[in-house]
C-alpha cells in the first residue's frame, strides 16, 4: 500500500502547474522531418540552448495541433509540405493564433523511379494518369473502366511489361502531393476531362482521386524505404517516392523522365522537373519571446550555413530555393513578416 | 479378450499408429518452418545490423593550440578547425578548395567532439601535441566497409611515358592493364583513365601528379571498381583520399561505443540509443509504479475478497475484454485525458508510462488472478484454522506463495508495454529527440520508437542501425523474458 501512495503522490507533484517551457516544440509534415531535425540538432550544438523537440505527425496532424490555440502546451512551429489552407488559417486565428510567419524552405521532388536494371522508360503525366486511373476516357471521350494491362497498351513506344507500381497510401503527404502534381495534371490533358473538369468539377476530382484498385496499383506502406527495396527485388515494377530516397540509392534505382525532365538536384530546382512541391515551415509569432530560442532557431534555418547552396540541408537532400527567391525568404524569416489570409486557398 | 485380436483389429491398430505417426510428422514439419523463419529473421537483422556495432577514424596529430582554444571555455574551442587543418597537413598537395572540400568531407560532422571532450577533461594539454581519433563521416565509413562499391587494387607491372597536353593526360606504352573508368595511382597524384584508343590512354587528374616522370612497375597501381562512380554515394576524388589514408595506416577500425552512449543524430555516425533507452527505462518506471501495485491490489480483492454478484462478474468480463483492446485506443485515451483534461507536458515518460501502465493493467490482473487462484485453499484454510483473520490469510500465506506467478505475469505485461509504438505516437513520444530525458516530464521517446523512426530516414547507414537498435530490443526483451523463467523455477512451489 505503501507503493500506491507514494505513486499517488507522485502523480499529484507532476500534474501541478506545468512549468515554464524553456524548449522549443515542432511538429508536422514527415516529409520536412529529416530537414527540421537536422537544424534542431545543428541549432542545438551550437547555440548552447536546449534542443527542439521535432515530431512527426503529417502535415494536416501538425496543422490541427499548431492551429489549436497559443501558449505553452501548444507547438512553437509547425512543418508542412504543402502552403497552409485558408480554412487551417481561419481555423487559427478562431483559436488566437494570429500571428503567423510561413519559411518557404525549399522543394521536395516527387520521383516515379525503377531499378538499376529496368529498360529506360521516358513517360509523360498523361500516360501515367493512363496507368494509374480507375477510369479513363476511351476514344470517344467516354470514361471506361481502366482497361490497359501493359505499359505497350498505352503506347506503343513503351516496353511490353505488366504494369505496376508501387506507391504510398491515403494518409501520406506524399500521396497527396503525387494526385495533384501528375494525376490532376495528366487527367486534364484528355480533351473530355478538361471539359468535364468546366461543368463539373467535383466528377473531374473524383476522376483524378481515383486510383485503378485491380493490382497495377500497390499501396506499399508509407515507409519510402520499403518501396525502395522492392524496387531492387523486382526490376519491372515503378515506384512513386520522394527525390532523397532517390539521391541516397542512386546506386541501385534511377528516376525516370516525366514530361522530358529526369529527376536531378538542378531540374527540380529550376522548375524543369515539374512534379515538385514547396515546402515550408511555420511559426507561431506570438510565441517568439515566451519560448526561448525561436527567432535564433529560424535564423539558423534560413542560414546560408543551413540553406545557402553548399549548406547542410542541400547535402541532406533538400532542394534549396535558387538565389533571388532564397533571399526573399531570408529576409521575411528575420523580420518575421505575418502571413495573410490573401493568397491562400 | 484374445479373440479380440484377430485380422480386423490388427489392421485397425496399423491405422490408428500410422495416424499418430502423421500426426508427429506434421508437428515436426511445423516446429521446424517456424524455428526456419525465426532463424532466417535473426540471421538477417544480424547480417545487417553489423556494421552499425563499429566505426572509422582517422588517427591524426593534432596541435592544441592555445590560441584556437579559450582557457576558461575550452568547450568553446575551434576544435573542427584544429581537426580539419590536421587531416590537411597529411595531404600538402591537397590546396584547390574543390579538393581541400573532398578532403573535409570526409570526416564526420562530430569529428572533433571526442578531442573536444578529451582535452576539457584534462586541460593541461593544451598547447601539446596529441594523438586524437576523428571520426569518419557515414559515406566514408560506408565506402571502407564496403558496403558502397567494392575497390580491387591492381599492382601496375607495365612501362607506361606520362604526358600532359592541357588538362588531359596521356598514357603511353604497354596499355594492357588499362580500362576505362579506372584510377591510376602514379607520381604522386591519381588519374582516370577517360578512353583507350590505339597506343595511347587519355586520362584526366582525380588528384594532379607531382611530376611527370614515366611509370616502372611496382610504382604505380590502379584501382577498379565495381560500381561506376555516378551510381555510389562517394565520388572518386574521395576514393583516392580514403586509400592514401588507409595505405599510410591511420584509419583505425574500433568498437562503436557511442551507439550506446549518445542520443540520437541526423548523422547515423553519431546516432546512438542512449536517450531511447533511458526513455524507455524513465517509462517503464512509471508504468510499473502503477500498474504492479493496482493490478495486484485488484487481483487479490476480486479474488479473495469481493462478493461473487452481478457486478463482480460485468467488472471481471470487462477485465478480459480490455485485455484485448488494441492499444492505439488506449493512446487516444492518453491523449484525451491525461494531455488534454488533465494538461500533462506531451511528449513525456509520465503520460507515456501511465497510458502504458493502463495498457498492461488487465494483463497482470489476469495473471495475479490466475497465480493465487493456483495456491491451494488448503493453506488458507489452514490459516484460518488456527485463528488468522481472512486478512492475514491471504496477505501471510496465499499472497507470497502466489509472488512468482505474480511476477512472471507482471514481466510479461512489462515486455509488451517495451515494444509499444502505437500507443506514443498520439501522445507525442513519436518524436526527434537530442537530450538524454533527466526527468519523468522531459520530452522522451522510446526504443520501439526511435526503431520506427530511424526506419523512415533516407540515409542508408540508417538501415544498418535500424537493424542494430531491433538486436538490442530484442536482447532486452530476452533478458526480460529469461527473467521470468528464471524466477518461476527458483520460486515455484509445487504441491
Amino acid at each position: 500500500m505503501k507503493k500506491v501512495l507514494l505513486a499517488v503522490s507522485a502523480l499529484a507533484l507532476f500534474a501541478g502547474p506545468a512549468l515554464a517551457r524553456d524548449q522549443i516544440r515542432i511538429v508536422g509534415s514527415s516529409t520536412v522531418y529529416p530537414f527540421t531535425t537536422t537544424v534542431a540538432e545543428n541549432f542545438g550544438k551550437t547555440s548552447g540552448m536546449k534542443t527542439p523537440v521535432v515530431e512527426s505527425t503529417g502535415t494536416g496532424g501538425g496543422m490541427k495541433l499548431f492551429c489549436s490555440g497559443v501558449g505553452e502546451d501548444t507547438p512553437d512551429m509547425t512543418n508542412a509540405s504543402r502552403a497552409m489552407k485558408k480554412s487551417e488559417f481561419e481555423a487559427c486565428a478562431k483559436n488566437g493564433v494570429t500571428e503567423i510567419v510561413e519559411i518557404k524552405v525549399g522543394f521536395d521532388g516527387l520521383t516515379v523511379a525503377a531499378s538499376k536494371d529496368a529498360p529506360d522508360m521516358k513517360l509523360t503525366k498523361q500516360q501515367l494518369f493512363m496507368a494509374l486511373a480507375k477510369q479513363v476516357p476511351d476514344k470517344d471521350g467516354k470514361l471506361v473502366d481502366n482497361p490497359y494491362k501493359m505499359w505497350s497498351d498505352i503506347d506503343a513506344s513503351l516496353p511490353k511489361e505488366k504494369i505496376e507500381i508501387l506507391g504510398p497510401p491515403p494518409t501520406s503527404g506524399t500521396r497527396d502531393s503525387f494526385m495533384e502534381l501528375a494525376m490532376e495534371v495528366g487527367a486534364g490533358k484528355f480533351e473530355s476531362l478538361e471539359a468535364l473538369k468546366k461543368s463539373d468539377a467535383k466528377a473531374f476530382e473524383a476522376v483524378w482521386k481515383s486510383m485503378r484498385e485491380d493490382g497495377a496499383f500497390v499501396e506499399a506502406g508509407e515507409n519510402d524505404n520499403l518501396i525502395v527495396q522492392k524496387l531492387q527485388a523486382n526490376p519491372a515494377a515503378l515506384g512513386i517516392f520522394g527525390f532523397s530516397f532517390l539521391e541516397e540509392n542512386a546506386s541501385s534505382i534511377k528516376g525516370l523522365e516525366i514530361d522530358g525532365a529526369t529527376p536531378t538536384f538542378e531540374s527540380v530546382a529550376s522548375g524543369d522537373y515539374k512534379m515538385s512541391r514547396p515546402l515550408f515551415v511555420y511559426v507561431k509569432k506570438q510565441h517568439v519571446g515566451v519560448v526561448p530560442g525561436i527567432a535564433e532557431f529560424v535564423a539558423e534555418y534560413v542560414s546560408d550555413k543551413a540553406l545557402g547552396e553548399d549548406g547542410y540541408l542541400g547535402a541532406k537532400g533538400l532542394i534549396t530555393l535558387p538565389g533571388a527567391e532564397a533571399e526573399k525568404t531570408r529576409a521575411d524569416a528575420l523580420a518575421m513578416n505575418v502571413l495573410t489570409i490573401d493568397g491562400l486557398k | 479378450m484374445t479373440d479380440t485380436f484377430d485380422k480386423g483389429n490388427a489392421a485397425f491398430i496399423a491405422k490408428r499408429y500410422a495416424s499418430e505417426r502423421r500426426f508427429k510428422a506434421y508437428g515436426a514439419v511445423a516446429l521446424a518452418v517456424s524455428v526456419l523463419f525465426l532463424v532466417y529473421l535473426i540471421v538477417d537483422i544480424g547480417i545487417k545490423a553489423w556494421p552499425s556495432f563499429f566505426e572509422h577514424r582517422v588517427v591524426l596529430e593534432v596541435n592544441l593550440d592555445a590560441s584556437k582554444i579559450p582557457a576558461d571555455e575550452v568547450l568553446k574551442g575551434d576544435f573542427e578547425g584544429l581537426v580539419r587543418g590536421s587531416l590537411r597537413s597529411l595531404f600538402p598537395r591537397v590546396t584547390t578548395r574543390g579538393d581541400v572540400r573532398s578532403l573535409t568531407s570526409l570526416l564526420s560532422a562530430g569529428a572533433a567532439d571526442d578531442l573536444r571532450q578529451d582535452t576539457a577533461a584534462n586541460p593541461a594539454s593544451i598547447g601539446t601535441t596529441v594523438r586524437a581519433g576523428a571520426l569518419l563521416g557515414d559515406d566514408s565509413d560506408l565506402y571502407l566497409k564496403g558496403m558502397l562499391t567494392t575497390t580491387l587494387r591492381m599492382p601496375g607491372t607495365t612501362n607506361l611515358q606520362l604526358a600532359q597536353s592541357g588538362e588531359e593526360f596521356i598514357l603511353t606504352g604497354d596499355l594492357s592493364q588499362l580500362a576505362v573508368g579506372q584510377i591510376v595511382r602514379a607520381n604522386g597524384g591519381a588519374l582516370r583513365i577517360t578512353g583507350v584508343e590505339a597506343g595511347l590512354a587519355k586520362a584526366e587528374a582525380i588528384l594532379p601528379p607531382a611530376t611527370l616522370n614515366s611509370l616502372t612497375p611496382g610504382t604505380w597501381d590502379i584501382l577498379s571498381f565495381s560500381r561506376a562512380e555516378a551510381d555510389r554515394r562517394i565520388d572518386d576524388r574521395q576514393v583516392v583520399l580514403l586509400e592514401a589514408l588507409r595505405d599510410k595506416g591511420v584509419i583505425e577500425k574500433h568498437f562503436a561505443w557511442r551507439f550506446f552512449t549518445s542520443g540520437d543524430s541526423r548523422e547515423p555516425e553519431l546516432a546512438g540509443l542512449r536517450g531511447a533507452i533511458f526513455g524507455s527505462l524513465l517509462t517503464l518506471i512509471m508504468t510499473l509504479s502503477l500498474s504492479v501495485p493496482l493490478g495486484i491490489a485488484a487481483a487479490v480483492y476480486l479474488e479473495e475478497f469481493a462478493a461473487k454478484n452481478k457486478w463482480t462478474e460485468i467488472i471481471e468480463v470487462n477485465i478480459n475484454n480490455l485485455a484485448a483492446v488494441p492499444s492505439i485506443i488506449f493512446g487516444l485515451l492518453g491523449l484525451a485525458v491525461f494531455i488534454n483534461f488533465f494538461g500533462l507536458p506531451r511528449s513525456a515518460p509520465l503520460v507515456g508510462g501511465l497510458v502504458l501502465a493502463l495498457l498492461v493493467l488487465p494483463t497482470i490482473i489476469i495473471a495475479s488472478r490466475a497465480a493465487l487462484k493456483a495456491v491451494p485453499p488448503s493453506i488458507k484454510e489452514a490459516a484460518l484454522g488456527v485463528g488468522a483473520s481472512h486478512q492475514q490469510a491471504v496477505f501471510h500465506h496465499v499472497l507470497p506463495l502466489a509472488v512468482p506467478g505474480i511476477l512472471t505475469g507482471t514481466i510479461l505485461g512489462v515486455a509488451r508495454a517495451l515494444g509499444e509504438t502505437a500507443p506514443l505516437l498520439m501522445i507525442g513520444m513519436v518524436a526527434f529527440i537530442v537530450d538524454v530525458p533527466k526527468g519523468f516530464t522531459e520530452a522522451a521517446t522510446v526504443l520501439p520508437v526511435q526503431i520506427f523512426l530511424w526506419s523512415d530516414l533516407p540515409e542508408i547507414a540508417f538501415q544498418s542501425r535500424t537493424a542494430a537498435a531491433i538486436i538490442v530490443l530484442l536482447v532486452i526483451l530476452f533478458g526480460l523474458n529469461a527473467a521470468a523463467i528464471y524466477m518461476r523455477k527458483r520460486f515455484e512451489r509445487r504441491w
